[in-house]
């Protein structure tokens, strides 16, 4: 942590001629009598990405941004500004429309500088040089020699590969001095398959918080290739999908989008502050079969959506959500968790130093049950097994959420049958965890591609859980 | 602020456009393209009486691609200075270094710049301060709250005001730029009734503050449309009538859109390949781009390749007339650049009935769809999935809402069973559509 602080203060503030000290007579101004809490968010953010179609690496770009937000709150009153300056006159300006939003014109005192207690769950390298040029144009091309060797049916191969050198510096007026170095890589594999004028597509990818040469470790890379292959020759010979309410089947890893869309957002902390979530005020209640226990986890090594501390300076932590189906917890930011009489839970999160941080998920999956994947497929009469999803969306007041299968397959008499066609599958947050009626063994992460978007905001974020028997789920299908 | 005074000024935005293309010559580039941007904006945000947020916009940012002969580089950033500009170049130039040849890259054909651009009447700033937007947003709340007792909550009522300007250039020797502005009141609601919580929104949006709707009826509107989502029911699994509102119609044209779409084509990855000429809707629909309206929300001079664009006809009679091309994609298929780098600005789906209460009446039974949520669209194939609420409608009226339920079928065959168009157009966006019948599609329920 402090070798990040360092690195942040000889990145960030030093160039712009910025100190603590600076810092400090900022966020004085910033503070008032009717002003309870002021911060100042530091962003440098470097990301490059390559593209290859057509057999070639045709594109390539690269982004540099950097700024400074200024919030000030008072109660649940919030004024916003921001500069992509980083100087002084600029911050003192940024602080003037922030504080705005109280009437005051006194200065205030801000608390002694403290580093927060974070973690070192990644290194803070920058991954953008850990390949060399020429060595990601090869990955590149590898990749796509591999999904045409492995199926002449192929037509089309992209595949893209990106990452992003961010380093992050907070100072508030509790006293919080913090600073991140986030490394982030990506990379996504497309391809499709044509056979007797019927085409189909198949996507695979993966990453984390690590640099480029984890794609070249352990095969990764080819992996997604093949995964994507596979996908469109499934897809080639699907069929229709069935429509109406049946038992499902979600197979492990990225299906745990489930958790992320009917209760993780409906958990997050100022939808619970104003009483719009289909969850207020539930905590205690049972909102999930026994045996149900979820938790959001920012802890974990390299993945995709940890963090050391979060946007607000906060150390990230392992948030129980529900444990053994009963509603335990919130994910919190300072405001919310203030406006709650309870601590942050490290989740406060923002896009860059242009957006207003907010409660947001980091890694959040089910932790394993005893059930053989075998046997929960085996339980099952007729229904549906989901393997691969595409995106999915939730209205958190009424509590409907949907989440589109990518691969599935019909289960007839417990065995696997034909694959089927896309189809969304939709369901009610509050209940649809109280129909889980077997939980698998085989507890799962996803690969590193997920993007969780709020209030037109976009973080990366992971999900995960084992293999799960959901009883009546409705599958939005064409067939009868 | 007040006065939505931009921080750089047009013809700044022009200096640092040939600033850039200036750099990339310098560096050995054969030919370079740059647009930069500078926007500004107040968003305020009332909830329960009081003011919840108030932001301060401030945006700028350079994007610039490079090319030596057909290799090409790109590279963005959001500091105008002089040193972060050319760190930008220089980035671009180093990628360039690595990408392939492609026959296809390049500027846009020099011939085809629009040279003599037309003003269209976009830039109508709003001299709104921060006091007088927090209390347009806590009238337009008020009014929401006061509809009925039923409305327990609220996300509040919101006021944003925008303001920004663009400058294209290319080392054709062209560049252009043009300031617009955008402005918006918004407003969410919850409602209550028997335990169940609903929500919902309305917007009103325009170029012109003066054309915006009334806070008042902003806020009746969100509190209508929440109120009558209350005491949604399930239905069962059935082939039925579909008929998608002004406001969710305009996803269906924005997937018709996607499917002929240069980048999609030339992929292979549109469920249109190979449509020209071919009849994709029904004879009776035109749908048609009109990208010189003055002051629309989806006007622009020139596409974002600088070249001329025009209006014309997509669909005429049913008959797919043109795809929407780019300069790379036209080359890649070999046809001609339609000036419609960046999409498609105001395309009109020409009304064939009346308003959505005669839809309703035309339909007799079967399901108005007023919200949809999820992703669950194939472009490649054009299956369609996604999750829906909306009414139930039996002999030509809204018998009752409906919600958890999803509709799914295959967009070729969707569009194929359009029925009709109806004439309450929403002008909120680059789409301009009335409500849409279809004669049928699947509903997952019960």
């Amino acid at each position: 942590m402090t070798q990040a602080l360092d690195f942040a203060r000889a990145h960030i503030l030093s160039p712009s001629g910025l100190d603590e000290q600076s810092l400090g007579s900022v966020l004085s101004q910033l503070l008032g009598p009717t002003i309870d809490y002021g911060d100042l968010y530091f962003q440098l953010s470097r990301s490059e990405s390559w593209g290859l179609e057509d057999g070639i690496v045709k594109s390539g770009s690269y982004n540099i941004e950097q700024g400074v937000g200024v919030r000030a709150i008072s109660g649940d009153k919030t004024g916003f500004s921001y500069s992509d300056e980083i100087l002084l006159p600029a911050l003192m300006d940024a602080s003037k429309a922030a504080r705005a939003i109280a009437h005051s014109h006194q200065t205030g005192q801000v608390q002694a500088w403290q580093q927060p207690s974070g973690h070192h769950l990644y290194l803070p390298m920058d991954p953008l040089g850990s390949l060399s040029e020429q060595d990601k144009i090869d990955l590149l091309h590898r990749a796509d020699a591999e999904a045409r060797k492995l199926d002449p049916r192929v037509s089309q191969v992209n595949v893209s590969l990106a990452g992003v050198h961010e380093v992050m510096l907070v100072a508030a007026s509790d006293g919080t001095l913090a600073a991140d170095v986030r490394p982030l890589v990506r990379m996504n594999v497309s391809v499709i398959i044509e056979q007797n004028g019927r085409r189909e597509q198949g996507s695979a990818g993966g990453g984390g918080r690590v640099g480029y040469e984890y794609f070249i470790e352990d095969d990764r890379g080819m992996d997604y290739v093949r995964e994507a292959v596979r996908m469109a020759g499934v897809n080639l010979e699907s069929i229709e999908a069935p429509a109406g309410t049946m038992d499902v089947v979600l197979g492990p890893g990225w299906p745990g989008v489930l958790l992320h869309e009917a209760i993780g957002h409906g958990l997050e902390g100022d939808f619970n502050r104003k009483k719009t979530s289909a969850f207020s005020g539930r905590i205690g209640e049972q909102v999930a079969a026994r045996g149900v226990t979820v938790v959001d986890d920012g802890t974990m090594e390299n993945r995709r959506g940890s963090l050391n501390i979060d946007d607000e300076g906060t150390g990230s932590q392992c948030t129980t959500l529900i444990e053994d189906g009963i509603l335990k917890g919130y994910m919190q930011d300072k405001m919310n968790a203030r406006l709650m009489g309870v601590d942050s839970t490290g989740n406060g999160r923002r896009e860059s130093y242009a957006h207003l941080p907010m409660p947001r998920m980091t890694n959040t999956y089910m932790l394993a049950g005893e059930h053989d994947p075998e046997e929960i497929i085996a339980s099952v009469d007729k229904g549906l097994y989901a393997v691969n999803f595409g995106g999915g969306q939730v209205d958190i007041t009424s509590g409907k959420f949907v989440f589109s299968a990518s691969e599935a397959y019909l289960i007839e008499n417990g065995k696997l049958g034909a694959p089927v066609k896309g189809a969304t599958l939709i369901g009610n947050g509050p209940d649809v965890l109280t129909r889980v009626s077997m939980i698998g063994n085989d507890l799962k992460l996803d690969t590193g591609v997920g993007v969780c978007g709020k209030d037109g905001q976009s973080v990366p974020v992971g999900v995960g859980q084992p293999t799960l028997r959901v009883d009546g789920l409705t599958v939005g299908g064409t067939g009868g | 602020m007040s006065e939505q005074s931009l921080p750089h000024s047009l013809d700044d935005l022009k200096q640092a456009v040939q600033q850039v293309l200036e750099r990339a010559a310098d560096q050995g580039a054969t030919s370079a393209e740059a647009a930069v941007s500078s926007d500004v904006g107040l968003s305020v945000t009332a909830r329960l009486g009081e003011v919840e947020t108030l932001e301060y916009h401030k945006d700028q940012g350079v994007g610039v691609t490079v090319y030596f002969g057909q290799c090409k580089g790109s590279a963005s950033t959001s500091d105008l200075r002089t040193e972060a500009i050319n760190e930008a170049v220089e980035a671009a130039c180093r990628i360039a270094r690595y990408t392939a040849k492609d026959p296809c890259s390049g500027l846009a054909e020099a011939e085809l710049m629009a040279y003599d651009y037309p003003d269209l009447d976009l830039d109508h700033p709003w001299g709104i301060d921060a006091e007088q937007a927090i209390e347009l947003a806590r009238e337009i709340e008020a009014a929401a709250m006061d509809v009925d007792q039923r409305i327990t909550n609220s996300d509040g009522g919101s006021v944003n005001a925008y303001r920004g300007g663009w400058v294209y250039g290319n080392s054709h020797g062209f560049v252009g730029g043009y300031v617009s502005t955008r402005h918006s009141l918004s407003c969410t609601v919850v409602g209550e009734q028997d335990g169940g919580m609903q929500r919902d929104y309305w917007y009103s949006a325009s170029r012109k503050p003066e054309e915006l709707e009334g806070a008042e009826s902003v806020g009746q509107r969100a509190a209508e449309r929440t109120l009558r989502r209350l005491g949604g029911r399930r239905i069962g699994t059935q082939q039925a009538a579909v008929l998608f509102s002004a406001d969710v119609a305009r996803s269906l044209v924005g997937h018709f859109v996607g499917a002929i779409r240069g980048s999609a084509l030339y992929r292979k990855a549109s469920f249109l390949l190979d449509q020209l000429g071919e009849p994709v809707f029904p004879e009776f629909m035109h749908l048609h781009e009109a990208p010189h309206l003055p002051g629309a929300l989806g006007s622009a001079p020139f596409d974002s390749e600088g070249v001329r664009n025009m209006a014309k006809d997509l669909v005429k009679d049913g008959v797919l007339k043109t795809y929407v091309l780019d300069s790379y994609s036209a080359c890649k298929l070999g046809l001609a650049n339609t000036g419609n780098a960046g999409g498609v600005r105001n395309l009109i789906v020409e009304p064939t009935a009346g308003d959505l209460d005669s839809l309703v009446r035309d339909m007799g039974t079967g399901l108005l769809v007023t919200e949809l949520i999820g992703h669950g669209i194939n472009m490649v194939t054009g299956d369609y999935s996604r999750g829906a609420s909306g009414f139930w409608v039996e002999n030509g009226e809204l018998a009752y809402p409906v919600e958890e339920i999803t509709i799914a079928g295959n967009l070729r065959d969707m569009f194929q069973g359009i029925q009709a168009v109806g004439s309450d157009v929403d002008l909120r966006g680059s789409i301009r559509t009335g409500s849409i019948l279809l004669d049928r599609m699947m509903i997952a329920g019960e």
